[in-house]
């Protein structure tokens, strides 16, 4: 089928299947969640970075009136297992891996210490302010830097829990034939997602069938119930995942976190219904952080602007434990680091490195947020050495649509990256024209403020594999059914499967009941993160919708008295060419069991990511004398192949975005030398807000379908965010006039007073 | 984030609300809009065992303008100063700071009485009082009505001159001297924020062109909203220029005790004070001489 033959995808909706939901107050998330005789839970944090802990007196905790348990270490049982690696699960990994409860040694501020359950959250949080913790501090780690670090573990003789080298092509040679040598050092801030909604969950034990409830695996059911059955001792199939909606997920929520251990398990022992709700505070500290990087970067080229070797100390501060995502967020950094352009040589050296800081995972553009600044950064003073524009050099260098597929050379998440299709000069050529680069810079008075513009561009890899599933079902009331292990985090889920099935059964998209995430819909699901429900659940559906279509011609056929080829769908009903119909609930109603079944379901799998591509412009304004940089404009031009549903894909560029602002000018989480959070709280940790975020320019390219899946589509969940930071960081040096400034994200206003002073003291 | 357990009153009369305070004093804490105290009880960082509410005070509340200038009751709310047509006109410099104080959910509850007692050095509010001479009344049952100037209300960062068992009644804000020109600069690190460093100035001149009593005030940069008597000495009986704001401005950050905190160090927060000073120095001379009418 030809893109313009489709009659949903690619078009509005009228309104679209969760809107009303949302729009009306009806969406249901954790804590509208309530059981008979529910208890409320506190977890007791960790208020030292590093101690050993001697012990934790309960006694006049558990005296308190309303207070139903107190759980420590010691009642988990005398074999506690760790939360595995959910990503990329290697065994050198294991040293690291956290306990839902600390035992012996506390690794970070926040970490649990032990769950308090009483009749209501301020209860348990009075109880939990009467345990009195005996520990011994010890000096805190945190500096990846450090050297030699320290060893926080007593498994591992050193801080590093990882080390690792991606790249292609001889190095040496690379840098022989170079003219010039670029060194330049890059970091990003600690920060991660602050959702709307924070973390929660509810669980309730029935001993006599021994079925244990869960609501709040909104994420990744399948593979957390997985791990919570194991640590539980339980079938999987003994547990009930109820999957409920989401203000936000971001990578951070969902994951297999402490809590998700601790509720379960306190509701089983308790034999009541559990309910803990993360407060903000919490969040700030116990979710995972990510982005923590540091970049020494080596870049030899050609006088020219010919790109030739890349050479890259990549330090990746993972905090206290390994957790879900194990090491991915530097795997990505390092496999995506090369971004649009092609190098003869590439080398890249990480080191992933344990701190007495808060865990790390991964948080939207996961290490692509960080290479793409640390990258395009080094591109804008690679073109500043050589006396070319930004724009020149990376026109130079962009890998032609016509190498397509390109690969790379290196690998991300588990497998080689092979770029399926894009035009990358199509990107920035757009995005230039659109945004009028630098038409409009004037030339500013002293001292006052100074316009600037900055380019990011990007290869997003998205659709991460190795499969997800689609169960298509006629319904006897005639509706058709899609079911999928993909979740539904608010990205539009439901009204992507609806118009993609509606699509192949020739129904109206309102006509489509769609169920995602619950464990007891299909065998197997891999959720929703890296860009993947469309890619994976849409083309599952879409084939599975087709495949149910034919079925239902074939069934109808066989009721009509007629052959297939006179058959045909229409809205409601299958119609032959006499003009005699069949609706689809007669044919329903009157499927034969023995027949074949009306519902198909389809794994679909890919070996290989889709990478979409686009390119940023930034436009700011600085006041060298304050610091102050105001975002003024953003012009963004992408291209994710097919898209199911514009405004969706809109929306993402542009949530994205206002997300990359954050990192790039806001947001750090900032720790003192004995490991304790400075700003763990909204009062100090700055979000962007509204008068913070430009108006955003967005276009979608719309010519490089994905040649990997039937419908030609690429996940557009994370690429609006993964150029912004690097386009922000170029826009404030160029306004600055000094290219090789910008040294570091979030580019706060003291951080660019000094750059501007380092500008005035070379002048 | 629940507050440690408290025990909640809501007196209907400010006599009632002084006998409380009377008998709780150092353990009671006043509750008027919440919007600092909330927090702080939610966070557990504040664990009085007894909340005074005094919303249910109407007299604590409401604009009074007559000849002495404007008394402004504790319980306003900064939203009711913001929606006040007759504000600019009174009081220049406070429409100008209001929309400032945080956002415009947070204006509809917090109080100016609030504000000021709260005495945080990076406020509006408390560089507001100091810079227009106001005086804050407080009253007790054992000390009864008490005027405090605002140069003696504000001792160091969250610190004032009440008594724990005084309640903050009202500010009085003595009028706005004809033909004042006045600017109030802040730069914070999203609007509504606290602010790194901020100035207020209050330009008047003589027949002669001379300036008179000018007043320059910084906040956030130090222990509290301070006047730069120095930088007010050097611009006191002279005509106004360019040149000579500058300098009155570096001598100005010659004369705070700024801080580091997370967002600034006390060396940046010196330079923003001077740069402030003097943009707010140049914003208030055009508006006395009634070039600039924003």
């Amino acid at each position: 089928m030809n893109v313009r033959d489709f009659r949903h995808i690619g078009k509005e909706m009228a309104e679209r299947p969760e809107l009303r939901r949302f729009l009306s107050g009806q969406g249901r998330y954790i804590d509208d969640f309530a059981l008979p005789h529910m208890l409320h839970a506190a977890v007791l944090r960790s208020p030292y970075a590093h101690a050993e802990l001697r012990s934790l007196a309960t006694a006049e905790a558990r005296a308190l009136p309303g207070v139903a348990g107190i759980f420590t270490a010691a009642d988990l049982g005398p074999a506690p297992q760790p939360i595995p690696v959910r990503l990329n699960p290697y065994a050198t990994l294991d040293p690291y891996l956290q306990y839902p409860l600390a035992a012996g040694r506390i690794r970070y501020v926040g970490e649990p210490l032990a769950l308090v359950v009483a009749a209501s959250r301020a209860i348990a949080e009075d109880a939990a302010a009467l345990i009195a913790i005996k520990a011994t501090e010890l000096p805190a780690a945190t500096d990846a830097l450090a050297d030699p670090p320290a060893a926080l573990f007593p498994e591992a003789a050193d801080n590093i829990a990882c080390r690792f080298t991606d790249g292609f092509g001889d190095l040496g040679e690379a840098m022989q034939e170079a003219e010039e040598i670029v060194e330049f050092a890059f970091h990003t801030g600690r920060h991660s997602a602050v959702p709307l909604e924070a973390r929660g969950l509810l669980a309730a034990f029935d001993p006599g069938r021994r079925r244990l409830d869960v609501f709040g695996f909104t994420k990744v059911p399948h593979f957390n119930r997985a791990v919570l059955a194991r640590m539980l001792g339980l079938p999987e199939r003994s547990l009930n995942i109820v999957v409920p909606d989401v203000g936000g997920g971001f990578g951070v929520r969902g994951e297999f976190y402490p809590e998700d251990f601790l509720i379960p398990f306190a509701a089983m022992r308790l034999g009541r219904p559990v309910k803990w709700i993360e407060d903000r505070l919490e969040h700030l500290m116990a979710a995972n952080h990510s982005r923590e990087q540091h970049y020494a970067m080596r870049l030899g080229l050609t006088r020219a602007g010919r790109l030739l070797g890349l050479e890259v100390q990549l330090v990746n501060d993972m905090g206290a434990y390994m957790r879900t995502h194990g090491v991915i967020v530097p795997e990505l950094s390092a496999g995506m680091l090369p971004g649009p352009y092609r190098f003869t040589a590439y080398r890249c050296d990480v080191r992933a490195v344990m701190t007495n800081k808060t865990p790390t995972g991964t948080y939207r553009g996961p290490g692509r947020f960080e290479c793409n600044a640390a990258r395009e950064r080094l591109l804008d003073v690679a073109a500043a050495r050589i006396g070319i524009d930004p724009a020149e050099i990376r026109r130079r260098n962009f890998i032609p649509p016509d190498a397509m597929p390109y690969r790379l050379g290196t690998r991300a998440l588990g497998e080689e990256v092979i770029y399926d299709s894009g035009d990358y000069p199509a990107a920035l050529a757009d995005v230039l024209a659109r945004s009028g680069y630098k038409a409009d810079r004037h030339a500013a008075p002293a001292g006052g403020p100074r316009r600037g513009f900055g380019i990011g561009c990007f290869v997003e890899k998205t659709g991460k594999g190795p499969y997800e599933g689609a169960r298509v079902a006629l319904d006897p009331s005639g509706v058709i059914e899609v079911a999928t292990g993909a979740t539904s985090l608010g990205q539009g889920l439901e009204t992507m499967l609806a118009k993609v099935v509606a699509e192949a059964v020739f129904q109206a998209p309102e006509r489509i009941l769609v169920r995602s995430g619950e464990t007891g819909l299909l065998q197997f699901g891999g959720g929703s993160f890296a860009s993947r429900a469309t890619v994976l659940a849409g083309n599952a559906a879409w084939q599975a919708a087709q495949e149910l279509a034919g079925r239902l011609i074939s069934a109808a056929a066989g009721r009509l008295g007629t052959t297939a080829g006179n058959l045909h769908l229409v809205p409601g009903a299958v119609a032959a060419a006499d003009g005699n119909t069949l609706t689809l609930s007669e044919l329903a109603h009157g499927a034969d069991p023995l027949g074949p079944e009306l519902a198909v379901t389809v794994y679909f799998p890919t070996p290989h990511m889709a990478y979409a591509h686009g390119a940023v412009v930034a436009s700011v304004e600085v006041d060298p004398a304050l610091g102050r940089v105001l975002p003024l404009r953003l012009w963004v031009s992408y291209d994710v192949g097919t898209v199911i549903n514009p405004d969706i894909v809109g929306a993402q560029i542009e949530g994205g975005a206002a997300q990359a602002i954050g990192g790039a000018l806001l947001e750090a989480f900032v720790y003192d030398s004995a490991g304790q959070l400075q700003n763990g709280s909204l009062a100090d940790y700055l979000l962007p807000v509204a008068d913070f975020v430009p108006p955003i320019s967005h276009h979608d390219l719309g010519r490089s379908p994905s040649p990997l899946n039937p419908l030609g589509v690429k996940g557009a969940g994370e690429a609006g965010l993964v150029g912004v930071g690097a386009a922000l960081a170029n826009a404030v040096a160029d306004a600055l006039g000094l290219p090789a400034a910008v040294d570091r994200l979030p580019m706060t206003p003291e951080r660019v007073w000094r750059w501007a002073q380092a500008v005035r003291a070379a002048a | 984030m629940k507050p440690a357990p408290f025990a909640w009153c809501a007196p209907a009369t400010l006599d009632e609300a002084l006998d409380l305070l009377a008998g709780h004093a150092d353990a009671a804490r006043i509750l008027a809009g919440g919007q600092t105290l909330g927090p702080l009880l939610n966070m557990r960082l504040a664990t009085p065992s007894i909340l005074i509410d005094i919303n249910g005070i109407g007299e604590l509340a409401g604009l009074h303008p007559d000849s002495a200038g404007l008394t402004i009751g504790a319980l306003t709310r900064q939203s009711t100063l913001e929606d006040d047509p007759k504000l600019a006109a009174l009081q220049p410099l406070i429409a100008m700071a209001i929309p400032h104080i945080a956002h415009r959910a947070i204006r509809n509850r917090g109080t100016v009485g609030g504000s000021l007692a709260h005495a945080d050095p990076a406020a509006e509010w408390p560089a507001l009082a100091t810079l227009l001479g106001a005086h804050l009344l407080a009253r007790s049952k054992s000390r009864g009505r008490r005027l405090i100037g605002a140069e003696e209300f504000f001792i160091t960062h969250l610190t004032t001159a009440l008594a724990p068992d005084e309640l903050l009644c009202e500010v009085r804000v003595p009028p706005s001297p004809p033909g004042a020109g006045y600017a109030m600069l802040e730069f914070a690190r999203r609007h509504g924020d606290f602010a790194l460093a901020g100035a207020m100035v209050r330009l008047t001149s003589d027949a002669g062109g001379k300036l008179t009593d000018p007043r320059l005030v910084l906040f956030g940069t130090g222990r509290r909203a301070s006047r730069a008597r120095r930088a007010e000495a050097m611009l006191a009986g002279v005509s106004a220029g360019t040149a000579l704001f500058a300098a009155a401005a570096a001598t100005a950050a010659t004369e705070i005790d700024p801080y580091d905190d997370l967002h600034a160090s006390a060396e940046y927060r010196r330079h923003l004070a001077a740069v402030l000073a003097s943009r707010a120095l140049e914003e208030a001379l055009a508006r006395m001489n009634g070039k600039r009418h924003d």
